[in-house]
């Protein structure tokens, strides 16, 4: 078969195409996932917390997130007394290593551990100009890497700090919920790793997850409640100083 | 490179996202709308006085503008998406409006307005001109070289009703840039209602200043007298402008203090300290109350033109220092602090890089050059060029 010049020209570029396409593969299936059937939240229990830093690790490891910046990350609180609004804070590396010795005394210590709140509401997808980042109908805020213009309105929107510039895609980043993992029926990398259980996923449309039974017997609150965004991490055990 | 922190700030917060470019960038679009507004004083308001600046002022909101959203889409991470604003634009962002707010302030008013008012010119300059510049003359009548008395007229009607549309078009775009930071209720800071207004009488002021500056800095190099009428009703805007505009900004401040929010002691520490001298030396006393009290000295006082002329090349030049000075406070400032409130990070501007200090250098300069073109190819003194108006009359 003769090929001409003319033909190769055409030919070439659709074969790069072709390529391109092989190479990246077909993303893994979730035949059995609907997204309708659930809304996603999590549960975090602070009096459980030991400050061990596994869910930033393994959230790291799960998510190749870049070193110096955090989809979760753990804060260490010293509050001496009765100035709630004056807390001390710490997190070395995003507690990623566990905590040094507190050099405070007296008052209380805690730790809090921190993640998109994948509000409902959420400041961040309102902003972006051109709607790479949405809340699923399964009620996870994600951000379409291809899609991104990386403006950062969005990092400059979260109340929470919770995004970041991936310096290897200058696209926006964050917490996914380990959305590979949860479409699975698997739990996320931070639930998974914590040794206490202070994180649980929860799945607020299932009537079977424990969760609701949680929400009724206990006080839980969520992080910035003023800014009403309808976060779906809550927090049993948050001090008032907490932010 | 480490960034010095001090207390507590989210790990994610500590890189500042928004640089020196995002600076330049509410800086150069103030610039452009101030000077349109101050073009329609005379198009519009019938202030013949300013009569001088008009044309002037239109070409130094172009430049500007041509200029205005080259920092954005250096910023970007993916400026090769940015086209996607327009495509695909989310109905709730403020920052998705911004392609066609430009788009329509560009395209459907400031080139709309010079080409109607260059119109009789170009035609002129099309016929008197010969080689590559009649050429692009010829390209800029595109077809339409009837000049007569009645073709004339109807363009200074649709140019006097574009200018009418023009205005608050003027406000949109800026008003609209304000927007973009007042919007965002995660940073108190920014958070307010105010901050559009705000941001078009700054724009105002500073519009204003630089057309007045360059109107005395072409005197100058063209060896004319100033039209001093027009220079003191110019100087007069800008001092009525500022004022208000002053006056918006303490209103804000004192709004801040008095409720003293939980914000407060975080803003107002970074205010004594890493703002102290860009917001409270340079922003408001040397760019602010500095030029407002030399421009209230030529209002009270019987000054001589000479005295008169210096004082306003001073006022102007510290009041663009001023209102750049809003613009690095409003936009680096309000990335100094947590939004935990509990600490505050630095800000390290790089020179040669894709954000640094070169690049806004460049694209500072960039306008002027662009408005020294646009001065050569549509002179706004028709005197100075016998040939142009010969011509423009025999085609009457």
């Amino acid at each position: 078969m003769n090929i001409t010049r003319r033909q190769m020209l055409i030919l070439l570029p659709a074969a790069a195409v072709a390529w391109d396409h092989i190479l990246a593969g077909t993303p893994e299936a979730s035949p059995n996932y609907n997204m309708t059937d659930h809304w996603w939240g999590m549960l975090i229990d602070i009096t459980k917390c030991i400050g061990c830093g596994s869910c930033v690790r393994g959230c790291q490891l799960e998510n190749q997130v870049p070193d110096g910046y955090f989809r979760t990350w753990v804060e260490r609180y010293h509050v001496a007394d009765w100035e709630l609004e004056y807390p001390k804070v710490d997190s070395p590396d995003g507690g990623k290593g566990g905590f040094p010795i507190a050099k405070e005394e007296g008052g209380k210590n805690f730790f809090v551990p921190k993640l998109c709140n994948h509000c409902a509401d959420s400041p961040c997808t309102q902003v972006c100009p051109v709607g790479a980042t949405f809340v699923s109908p399964d009620g996870v805020v994600l951000v379409d890497q291809k899609y991104c213009l990386g403006c950062r309105y969005c990092v400059q929107a979260c109340p929470y700090g919770c995004r970041f510039i991936n310096p290897k895609t200058e696209t926006a980043n964050k917490c996914t919920l380990c959305y590979h993992r949860i479409t699975k029926g698997l739990t996320t990398a931070c639930c998974e790793v914590c040794p206490t259980g202070t994180r649980q996923l929860a799945d607020l449309k299932n009537p079977k997850d424990p969760i609701h039974e949680f929400l009724r017997t206990h006080s839980v609150q969520v992080l910035k409640p003023h800014l009403a965004t309808r976060a779906k991490v809550f927090y049993y055990g948050l001090d008032g100083s907490v932010r | 490179m480490q960034i010095p922190v001090e207390g507590f700030m989210y790990p994610n917060e500590v890189e500042l996202q928004w640089s020196v470019l995002i600076v330049l960038y509410p800086f150069l679009t103030g610039l452009v709308a101030g000077a349109f507004i101050l073009a329609s004083l005379e198009r519009v308001f019938q202030v013949e006085a300013v009569k001088p600046t008009y044309r002037l002022a239109l070409l130094t909101a172009l430049a500007f503008l041509m200029v205005a959203p080259l920092p954005l889409q250096l910023h970007l991470g993916h400026p090769e998406r940015s086209f996607e604003m327009y495509l695909t634009p989310h109905g709730s962002s403020a920052m998705a409006m911004f392609g066609f707010v430009y788009l329509w302030y560009l395209l459907g008013v400031l080139v709309l307005e010079i080409w109607l008012d260059y119109r009789r010119d170009i035609v002129a300059m099309s016929q008197s001109t010969t080689g590559w510049k009649r050429l692009l003359y010829r390209t800029l009548t595109l077809g339409s070289t009837n000049i007569s008395e009645r073709s004339l007229h109807i363009d200074e009607r649709v140019g006097w009703l574009i200018t009418v549309i023009g205005i608050p078009s003027a406000f949109l775009l800026h008003g609209y840039v304000g927007f973009i930071f007042g919007s965002v209720k995660a940073n108190p800071w920014w958070s307010s209602p105010l901050m559009p207004v705000v941001f078009i009488f700054s724009a105002m002021v500073s519009g204003i200043a630089i057309v007045m500056l360059l109107y005395m800095l072409m005197c100058w190099i063209r060896r004319e007298a100033i039209d001093m009428r027009c220079a003191d009703t110019v100087a007069k805007y800008l001092f009525y402008t500022f004022i208000i505009d002053f006056s918006l900004e303490m209103l804000d401040l004192i709004h801040r203090i008095y409720e003293a929010d939980e914000s407060f002691r975080s803003l107002d520490f970074m205010v004594h300290t890493r703002l102290f001298l860009s917001q409270v030396v340079i922003q408001i006393l040397v760019g602010t109350v500095a030029p407002i009290g030399l421009l209230a000295l030529t209002q009270v006082l019987k000054l001589a033109d000479m005295q008169r002329k210096r004082i306003y090349g001073v006022a102007g030049c510290l009041t663009l220092v001023g209102i750049f000075a809003m613009r690095w406070n409003v936009v680096i400032g309000g990335q100094l602090f947590s939004k935990s409130f509990l600490g505050y990070t630095t800000y390290k501007m790089g020179f040669v890089a894709r954000e640094g200090l070169l690049t806004a250098i460049v694209l500072t300069v960039l306008p002027f050059v662009i408005l020294w073109v646009l001065l050569k190819l549509l002179p706004p003194w028709p005197e100075k060029h016998p040939s142009t108006t010969s011509a423009a009359a025999s085609a009457d």
